[in-house]
């Protein structure tokens, strides 16, 4: 009863809207058709028609996915605060951090489908009906995670929000046990991504002990910049609101993170070049080009620049607590470490090949057209997601059953917000 | 001949064949079922849908290749259905007469190879011969092989060129052949997540074509660049088929999957050299059984300096290099 109703509220949510709304959704729509269209030519001809070959077998695809890995476990990390610790102020940013999380998770699923050859042969991975190389394979690690996680982040806050629907408070003891696990999940989805790049002596680019703490560094930075971005969208466009106190947390988890991200690239660069050794020639490649072959060079230095000043800006606090500022900052960031965690990462463990050869790499149309529309279906969904939910958490919708006969009523519901059945709040 | 084909009544496309076949698969085959019958009418609507009895005969096959197990979780049954089937595709595909083995490792043995540096003058008729060889991609130019000519007397990768086009031996120069080491503890093994590359009991890494999924992790995780991918579906021209194969060497493989040097899987299990060391002029190529205590190989690893490529890794790869 209250399931079908949720359903199609979820779905009258979704699509109805103003006119920007439409146009919105409409371009979404527009640009994953195009990403499908060219997946398509990819499924016809192979992955030849793409820049990758054997030399650099992984290029934006995984490129993006290690990235969006990043974003998802980030955005799960901000529920630590919220619903642990009680910070009201927090809270309202987490169920769209846990959006930012699936939609995350959407886009990283669909960029290891796309770049896997025989994606017919997926079922392999299966248990039971295929194999998976448990614990032996990283990757067999990872689609566990991934999967777990993805799970995890859709039924926390559908029961949260399903409890709401139906005019019930969401009860403790069934949801904080899996909160606590999602938190562990998070950081262990992109430790375990990064020990899958980590363990190959075969690229010593990646082969260091740095990468997983970076990877998580990065995420920090990125994950939560995202979510201010987003929330600030939220805030200037509905009633949902959301006090400073949220944004000026975030903008301190940003500011940290990103502080020690640097610190990190600084230990990197030190010691790849302070004593330069052979494992440090991919280094070398990324940074300053080998010969003619210098086709990252302008990307890594670029992504560092915008880095450090976004980085030093939001250091400043009067810069940090400006909306106006904040904003610009957290987008060159989210930027930066795409470029610097996302192909600044991936391709030069390419290049050179393990065997000393040089083959560049340069993305084609197709390959562009594909990872734009995986992108665009993160939008779509994560817009969706956020569509939903909002309505629901400000009070706005609500089951049309709640109060029927058989429908247990725990405590009335205000549109005050979703923080009235927990227990008395710290003031400070 | 598939017996099960011969006198199966495979022109009719309603579901009653299809049924009674997947049947008699195992589970998966029932769950999946429903997908054949779907795909079957799918195809019905497209204009490629079969039209004569050997396009049905090709699709039905093909599906029964498709939910079939792992190599190496195959029975002998199994195997031998397969390799029939597999088989008949050739035929009904592409009209060539395919026999593909599966000689399993023989007891005792275990490959290893040595390339004697001082020999090699860089023909690179070892490359030419195992194209041919292993039916490896004519279009992409695909090579297990690679012939590296380096200057002077060191031996630095980084300075080879192992894409020369000129008259050899050049001036100055000496060359070194890599390809698959078929490493004792082998990396590219370790990272499959589906288990569809393994080391076999005579050595040989091989890949199960039917099993990779094409997620390319382990080509990012072998040192020594040995590992190739079908970027399109291969093409060798059907007069250039080498019909002499092995389920898990030079059979026919497919988009989207990685492929690798298997020692000539198919000829070294049965006695005879990989296509490299017989075709190689020089002699410089010594292959042949460890655990023999006879054989070249052995006196060559007794006798002669050696080394292997990055012995750092721990990989121990069966491959090692010499002079004179």
């Amino acid at each position: 009863m209250h399931l079908k109703a949720f359903a199609l509220s979820a779905l009258d949510s979704a699509t109805n809207g103003g006119r920007r709304y439409h146009v919105w959704m409409g371009s979404l729509t527009l640009v994953i058709l195009v990403g499908a269209f060219a997946y398509y030519i990819q499924l016809r001809d192979g992955l030849a028609v793409t820049g990758m070959n054997d030399h650099v077998s992984w290029g934006l695809y995984i490129s993006n996915f290690t990235f969006l890995v990043g974003m998802a476990a980030a955005a799960m990390m901000l529920v630590l605060p919220a619903y642990v610790l009680h910070d009201v102020d927090f809270s309202r940013a987490v169920l769209m951090a846990e959006a930012v999380a699936v939609a995350a998770l959407v886009m990283v699923l669909t960029f290891v489908v796309v770049d896997i050859g025989n994606p017919l042969a997926a079922w392999h991975l299966t248990p039971g009906i295929g194999y998976l190389n448990w614990p032996r394979s990283l990757l067999a690690w990872d689609v566990i995670v991934l999967n777990g996680y993805l799970v995890l982040n859709l039924a926390i806050p559908f029961y949260i929000l399903y409890s709401r629907y139906t005019g019930r408070a969401p009860d403790k003891r069934k949801y904080l046990p899996w909160m606590y696990m999602a938190v562990m999940w998070a950081v262990s989805i992109h430790m375990v991504t990064a020990f899958l790049l980590a363990g190959l002596p075969a690229r010593p680019f990646w082969n260091t002990a740095l990468l997983g703490p970076r990877f998580l560094a990065s995420a920090f930075t990125a994950g939560p910049a995202f979510v201010i971005l987003l929330l600030w969208f939220i805030k200037r466009e509905t009633h949902y609101d959301i006090s400073e106190g949220a944004f000026s947390k975030l903008a301190l988890i940003t500011t940290v993170a990103a502080q020690i991200n640097l610190v990190m690239l600084i230990s990197e660069l030190f010691y790849k070049f302070y004593s330069p050794t052979h494992h440090g020639i991919n280094a070398r490649y990324l940074f300053f080009g080998l010969g003619e072959h210098r086709a990252l060079v302008p990307w890594i230095w670029g992504a560092i620049a915008l880095n450090v000043v976004a980085t030093v800006g939001l250091m400043i606090h009067p810069v940090r607590r400006n909306m106006r500022l904040l904003m610009p900052a957290c987008a060159i960031l989210f930027v930066a470490i795409w470029v610097e965690k996302g192909f600044g990462l991936v391709i030069p463990g390419f290049i050179p090949s393990p065997l000393g050869e040089i083959v560049e790499y340069t993305p084609t149309l197709v390959e562009v057209g594909v990872t734009a529309g995986v992108w665009a279906l993160g939008f779509f969904v994560l817009t969706i997601l956020v569509r939903v939910a909002l309505p629901i958490e400000m009070g706005s919708v609500r089951s049309p059953h709640i109060g029927e006969e058989g429908t247990p009523v725990i405590r009335p519901r205000s549109t005050e917000g979703r923080f009235a059945d927990r227990r008395p709040v710290r003031t400070r | 001949m598939n017996p099960d084909l011969s006198n199966g009544p495979v022109e009719r496309e309603d579901g009653t064949v299809l049924q009674k076949r997947v049947d008699r698969r195992r589970a998966l085959g029932i769950l999946l079922g429903g997908a054949a019958v779907g795909a079957q009418a799918l195809s019905a609507c497209s204009p490629v849908a079969p039209v004569t009895d050997e396009e049905r005969e090709a699709k039905l096959l093909q599906w029964q290749e498709y939910i079939k197990k792992n190599y190496r979780f195959m029975t002998d049954e199994e195997r031998a259905d397969t390799i029939t089937r597999l088989e008949r595709l050739a035929k009904v595909k592409h009209n060539i007469d395919v026999r593909i083995q599966a000689t399993p490792a023989q007891p005792g043995v275990m490959f290893g190879y040595a390339f004697n540096i001082s020999k090699c003058k860089g023909y690179r008729a070892c490359v030419e011969a195992c194209i041919n060889e292993n039916n490896l991609d004519r279009r992409a130019g695909t090579q297990y092989i690679r012939i590296f000519e380096m200057e002077g007397e060191e031996v630095n990768f980084d300075e080879a060129d192992a894409t020369f086009q000129h008259e050899v031996p050049a001036e100055g120069h000496f060359y070194m052949g890599t390809q698959c080491f078929q490493c004792a503890d082998p990396p590219c093994v370790k990272v499959c997540p589906v288990g569809a590359t393994w080391q076999e009991p005579d050595g040989i890494t091989v890949i199960d074509y039917d099993w990779c999924i094409g997620c390319r992790y382990c080509m990012a995780a072998c040192p020594y660049w040995a590992r190739r991918f079908n970027w399109t579906t291969p093409e060798v021209p059907a007069a250039d088929v080498n019909p002499n194969q092995h389920y898990l060497g030079n059979r026919a493989r497919k988009k989207g999957v990685v492929e690798k040097c298997t020692f000539c899987i198919h000829r070294t299990r049965q006695g005879r050299l990989p296509a490299c060391a017989e075709a190689c002029p020089t002699g410089a190529r010594v292959f042949g059984n460890l655990l023999d205590p006879k054989s070249e190989i052995r006196w060559v690893l007794e006798h002669k300096r050696i080394f292997r490529l990055k012995e750092d890794l721990k990989t121990e790869p069966r491959f090692w290099y010499f002079t004179d």
